[in-house]
């Protein structure tokens, strides 16, 4: 219910450091335990480009998988929610993956400089 | 607007004070002051060129070339976090309240918990019980619609703004900066922001607060922390409200702990109903050491 404000605040920053340019592509990195739901994002990029820069654009969202480990017995395991609890029965655990929240790249056109 | 999850516009925001000293200039104290010299320091450009569009955005051409020709895109590498607008915002609402010695307690539920309930009581009898001695109480409302909520605090003896989101579910960085100017709480104020009831988005939203409070209620059930994961592991404390009714419904006090610490180990949790006053002391120590 969130990513249309989330979507429109990537919208901001990237007509901001790409100075006006044309975008193409907007590369995203989202954690699957980061709380935010990538196909609702998809969803809500076109309403949230039209009339910019960015209008047209692909969004194209990386997943990053969960991953989590023990600080008793050391191993690292996958984690496909936010429970903390290793195989081993520790809930002495920290998450290592899957929180990201990232807009680590974008395509424009190339300048067309004479 | 978003069709699916009816998320609205920032336009659509309203804040409106409930009281407000006379003589005020809200412009002149609030975060914005310092808010807007600093806005742009992180910010590089990736390019300095200037150059010309002479094709109309969207048109035919300009589609086709996107489409067909990815060898003319430059790629500029960003590694900004999708939430950086609202956190750089949130940032300065810390600083500022840090500044004013002012602690921001952020409380989030779903609607009907009793927020307002345990705020209008905390009004009336905090000093009784706290020795933090804070300069004044004071509150900032979440609502989609309507200043209820504001007239209820204003009516239990303190100070209220209220945000109205329109269609957002949760309060934003923007929208309590704004907030905090018009309120413009005394150094030393203990500031409570009241969240739009929902256990899902505010989760995910830093406004600069100093604690992320949950309020439950037993009527609710207790498998909520399973539910709404992300609500449950940001917390700094869980208030388990309406432990009045405990006898009439099966709210399992010990699984829903169990399940609040598999997600946020370090949680504290306070049971205690508003209502009957239950436990009430156990909330004011939580408060005093923040
Ligand atoms: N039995 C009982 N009822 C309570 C208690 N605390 C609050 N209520 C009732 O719960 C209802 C909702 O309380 P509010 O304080 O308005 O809840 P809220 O979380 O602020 O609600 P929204 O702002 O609409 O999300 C009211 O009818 C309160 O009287 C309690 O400890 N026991
Ligand atoms: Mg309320
Ligand atoms: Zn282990």
């Amino acid at each position: 219910m969130h990513e249309l404000a989330i979507i429109s605040g990537v919208v901001d920053m990237v007509v901001e450091r790409t100075a006006g340019r044309r975008v193409a592509t907007v590369h995203l990195q989202v954690g699957q335990l980061s709380g935010v739901v990538a196909d609702a994002m998809l969803f809500c990029f076109e309403i949230a480009t039209a009339g910019t820069a960015l209008d047209g654009a692909t969004l194209q969202i990386d997943p990053v998988p969960g991953r989590a480990a023990c600080r008793t017995c050391g191993q690292d395991f996958g984690v496909d929610d936010l429970i903390l609890l290793c195989p081993c029965g520790s809930a002495d655990v920290r998450i290592t993956a899957g929180r990201e929240l990232l807009v680590t790249a974008v395509e424009v056109e190339a300048k067309s400089c004479a | 607007m978003c069709l699916t999850c009816g998320c609205g516009d920032e336009e659509n925001v309203r804040v409106t004070t409930i009281d407000r000293p006379a003589g005020l200039d809200p412009a002149e104290s609030g975060p914005a002051a310092t808010a807007a010299p600093a806005q742009h320091h992180d910010h590089h450009h990736p390019h300095q060129h200037n150059h010309h569009h002479d094709r109309g955005p969207g048109s035919d051409q300009d589609q086709h070339a996107r489409l067909h020709h990815p060898a003319d895109l430059e790629r500029i590498e960003l590694g900004v976090s999708l939430l950086a607008k609202n956190d750089h915002l949130a940032e300065h609402n810390r600083n500022w309240l840090a500044g004013h010695n002012i602690v921001a307690v952020n409380l989030m539920s779903s609607p009907g918990s009793g927020k307002t309930s345990l705020l209008e009581r905390t009004i009336t009898e905090h000093a009784q019980f706290d020795h933090a001695g804070w300069s004044e109480v004071c509150v900032i409302e979440g609502d989609q619609e309507t200043v209820f909520d504001a007239e209820r605090i204003r009516r239990a003896g303190a100070r209220a703004v209220q945000v109205n989101t329109g269609a957002g579910c949760h309060l934003d960085a923007p929208m309590v900066q704004r907030a905090i100017e018009m309120l413009d709480p005394r150094p030393g104020a203990l500031l409570f922001v009241e969240n739009v009831g929902n256990l899902v988005c505010p989760a995910l939203f830093d406004i600069g607060e100093r604690a992320k409070v949950v309020v439950i209620s037993v009527t609710e059930g207790d498998d909520k922390p399973l539910k709404y994961p992300q609500m449950f592991s940001a917390a700094d404390l869980v208030v388990i409200n309406k432990t009045d009714l405990l006898p009439y419904v099966d709210f399992d006090l010990e699984r829903f702990a169990e399940q609040s610490r598999s997600l946020n180990p370090g949680v504290s949790i306070i049971a205690l109903s508003v209502r009957d006053g239950t436990n009430m002391t156990a909330w004011y120590e939580w408060l005093s050491r923040r």
